[in-house]
């Protein structure tokens, strides 16, 4: 039985046809990456599996049960959560108490969450810097922060929405490694982002969007190397 | 419930209505480029009547024609506190300048009760007591007026709006803040000037309503929550709508004064506002900017 | 350090002095600690939550009416009747927040329905023959009767009020480091983020609001009978709401102390103010506008905002 599995997943805004059609399956363990140009809809796929939106039509299955319907914070509790592309910490809490509420779902005693927000902190690097408020990190220590705050929940899955984008080289390897570190956890993954040196060395298997539709799927060198996948970035631009 | 004294409340809502109007008008003008809901709205109406008031008392000006005066008077009182108070808070918390301008109407409402306690006061003038009958309805002349001259004063920012170069930045500005800026258009002044025209209406509806309404410090509050219903029912930002909600309300206040006892009328206006809130937040006729 | 014994010394103070004070200073201070008591239960879904209420007055009123009546009517004890008011705020407070939240309003739209709200609960008392209508209803105070919530001299209101602040108190300082602290807290920041991040939103806010309008309820039973005359204007009116979140916002909403050191703050000068002007009503309301415009202007996190900024800053160096 797949982790997470999509099936038929559609999303209509109005006129626009965000997603169309769209299958997926994640096994646990995996990392698989989703990739497209800009506007393609992955970030919508993620509001659906989230549930930050209903899907249109089509079903959504995490651990062989449909999460469709389901709001975002009881999906988290089954053990999925996910980053934004543009980072929501919140900004008047410090760095451990930002953590803190993630571990809430795992601990009901503050003692214990403390703990484990304080475990999680030093895992993505950010120990340093755990009374800091969140508003004054860097935008690289942000996107830690970010993914500390899901971690925190014990996910087994974890949905990392353009987690470079913004970042230098240094704190994209950092980053590349951090999400390694996560993986060898046994958390599976699904990530979007256009750093393609990163998402190219990180993922078992890629997932190409374009147009709310699925372009291609396969091993990352056969997708790089896909024309339609190609002409697709070249078309658009990216 | 006869034929008359329905058409008696018709007649009575849609005198209202026009004023209703007028002063939501100027508060969807207001939040439609400043993106605030300004609570001191009523108290700047209230001010203006004391200002048309005491014109009347103490110079004998007839209050329609001392909307010549009042009118940019209150639109420059309106520039100043945008510029003094609003402008250099544009960047606080939405909650904050909710607060912001209730501080403002709490200032202004009992600076009124303080000068000029909390008597009532009238205009009395030798049309006050004019009316006619339409059927087996009464329509008292002032109210007339004053319906009329709202609606006028409305079209006339419609126009302004939709012809003038000022009219047409502040709608840009309403609509796209960013490219507002780009094409040049100066943001500051235009933001100020668009809590100067918001202020210009109500006063203007204020001085309208001299002739029939009492004046006293709290006037304005009953005005500011009609104002809010309107703006939601109408849409925020949107000024026809803002009219035309003016119009529904009044109906549904004197509809609601006719058929309940007390002033449970004003609980049917309230219902109103929290269905329209609940459930299409973006008005009847939508607004500039959805939720 | 110095802040504990500060602390410490205020307290017993507060608990020690009032026997020797003058009738008038003791009334004062009833009143600085009521306002601090609905301060601080505001704060709770205000502060905390980051929902902004302008129609708090309607918890307050039903509180105040619900153990009135019963008081009047089936001879019930206040402190019975009290807490029957505050189940009853809650219920209403829990409906009125699941009407809003569940529909999604925010920010400015839920105050505005909060404020319809109590005004609606104001024009129903108003034109309810049953509930006294304008004329109110008066409570009766001639003898005491400790146990129905009667006293003779101030002295025991204040020691009342004191307890329930104090009790307010303990439970916002509690609730601030608990789960459902940091589930508010993230609430307010970021609600999205907050969901993500696992926390029921919708279920966090109306914990608060349920928390928020039974302390409020508490606050006008004992407003009617410290007082002992009710009528709509006053307990769901515009002063009880706006009375209600002064202290915060001038303290520091969201703290712990914020709403008490506004209170302390505000109050006072109020009193200062109608009585520096004596005969002129309105004065100290006049006042309020303006320190609300200046608080949010340049002192937007409130008295505590500005006390952690310079420690903040005297770290640094």
């Amino acid at each position: 039985m797949s982790l997470l599995e999509m099936s038929g997943l559609t999303k209509r805004f109005g006129g626009l046809l965000a997603v169309s059609n769209f299958d997926l399956s994640l096994d646990a363990g995996e990392i698989v990456g989703l990739i497209g140009p800009n506007g393609a809809g992955k970030t919508t796929v993620f509001h659906l599996i989230a549930g930050f939106h209903a899907p249109t039509s089509g079903e959504i299955r995490f651990k062989g049960g449909s999460i469709v319907g389901s709001k975002p914070h009881a999906i988290c509790r089954l053990g999925l959560t996910r980053t934004f592309q543009i980072v929501q910490p919140f900004a008047g809490l410090s760095v451990i108490e930002n953590v803190m509420v993630g571990a809430f779902n795992r601990e009901r005693d503050a003692v214990a969450a403390r703990r484990l927000a304080g475990e999680i902190v030093d895992v993505v690097g950010l120990g340093p810097r755990r009374d800091m408020p969140a508003r004054s990190l860097t935008l690289s220590d942000r996107k830690r922060l970010e993914i500390a705050r899901g971690l925190a929940t014990r996910p087994e899955m974890l949905l990392l929405d353009e987690a470079m984008s913004g970042l230098n080289p240094t704190e994209i390897d950092e980053i590349i490694g951090l999400i390694r570190r996560i993986h060898a956890r046994g958390v599976s993954l699904l990530i979007i982002e256009h750093v393609m040196q990163a998402i190219m060395a990180l993922s078992h298997r890629l997932v190409v969007l374009h147009h709310g539709e699925k372009l291609a799927e396969g091993a990352p060198g056969e997708v790089a190397r896909d024309r339609r996948v190609i002409e697709a970035y070249l078309g658009e631009g990216a | 419930m006869t034929w008359g004294l329905l058409l008696q409340a018709v007649v009575s809502g849609l005198l209202l209505g026009g004023v209703y109007g007028l002063v939501a008008s100027g508060l969807s003008l207001i939040f439609g480029v400043l993106r605030i809901i300004n609570f001191a709205h009523g108290a700047v109406m209230m001010l203006a009547m004391y200002t048309t008031y005491w014109l009347f008392a103490l110079a004998g000006v007839d209050p329609y024609l001392s909307v010549i005066l009042t009118a940019p008077l209150f639109f420059v009182l309106g520039v100043v506190i945008q510029k003094v108070v609003i402008e250099p808070n544009r960047s606080a918390a939405e909650h904050n300048q909710l607060l912001l301008t209730l501080g403002l109407a709490l200032f202004f409402e009992n600076l009124a009760l303080v000068l000029w306690q909390g008597d009532f006061r009238t205009v009395r003038v030798a049309y006050s007591n004019a009316s006619f009958m339409i059927g087996e309805a009464l329509v008292e002349v002032p109210r007339l007026v004053a319906s009329a001259g709202a609606v006028l004063m409305a079209v006339g920012l419609f126009w302004f709006l939709r012809l003038t170069d000022v009219g047409k930045a502040l709608r840009a500005l309403a609509e796209e803040p960013e490219g507002a800026a780009l094409v040049g258009i100066n943001v500051s002044r235009i933001r100020a000037a668009s809590f100067g025209l918001g202020s210009a209406c109500v006063a203007v509806a204020g001085a309208l309503i001299t002739p029939f309404f009492y004046v006293a410090p709290d006037v304005g509050e009953s005005f500011n929550i009609m104002a809010f219903v309107v703006v939601v029912l109408g849409g925020m930002g949107n000024f026809v709508g803002a009219l035309a909600g003016g119009f529904i309300v009044g109906l549904a206040e004197s509809l609601g004064a006719a058929f309940l006892p007390g002033s449970l009328k004003q609980l049917v206006v309230f219902m109103i506002f929290v269905l329209v809130l609940l459930f299409r937040p973006q008005g009847l006729f939508g607004g500039s900017r959805d939720r | 350090m110095i802040a504990k014994a500060a602390g410490a010394l205020a307290v017993t103070a507060l608990i020690a002095l009032p026997p020797l004070l003058p009738k008038y200073h003791l009334e004062v201070l009833i009143s600085v600690l009521f306002w601090a008591y609905l301060g601080i239960a505001w704060n709770l879904l205000g502060g905390y939550a980051g929902q902004f209420s302008f129609g708090h007055a309607a918890f307050f009123g039903i509180g105040a009416y619900t153990s009135t009546l019963l008081l009047l009517q089936v001879g019930l004890t206040p402190w019975v009747g009290m807490i029957l008011g505050g189940g009853l705020a809650a219920a209403f407070g829990l409906f009125e927040g699941y009407l809003s939240f569940r529909y999604g309003l925010k920010g400015p739209y839920f105050s505005l329905v909060t404020l319809a709200f109590a005004e609606m609960l104001r024009v129903v008392g108003v034109n309810t023959k049953a509930v006294g209508s304008s004329l109110g209803l008066v409570v009766p105070s001639t003898r005491a009767a400790p146990e129905m919530f009667m006293f003779s001299g101030k002295l025991p209101y204040y020691y009342i009020i004191l307890a329930m602040g104090a009790l307010a108190l303990a439970l916002t300082w509690k609730i601030g480091r608990s789960r459902l602290g940091f589930s508010l807290a993230a609430v307010r920041e970021n609600e999205d983020a907050a969901e993500t991040a696992g926390v029921d939103a919708l279920a966090t806010k109306l914990r608060a609001m349920a928390l928020s309008s039974f302390l409020t309820a508490l606050g006008g039973t004992f407003y009617a009978q410290y007082f002992a005359y009710i009528d709509p204007t006053i307990t769901f009116g515009p002063s009880v709401s706006i009375g209600a979140l002064l202290p915060a916002i001038v303290g520091g909403a969201g703290t712990v102390l914020g709403p008490i050191l506004g209170s302390f703050v505000l109050t006072p000068l109020s009193e200062l103010t109608r009585y520096a002007l004596r005969g002129r009503a309105g004065a100290d309301i006049m006042l309020y506008g303006a320190i609300l415009v200046l608080v949010i202007s340049f002192l937007p996190q409130g008295i505590v905002g500005l006390v952690r900024e310079r420690r903040a800053r005297a770290g640094q160096r």
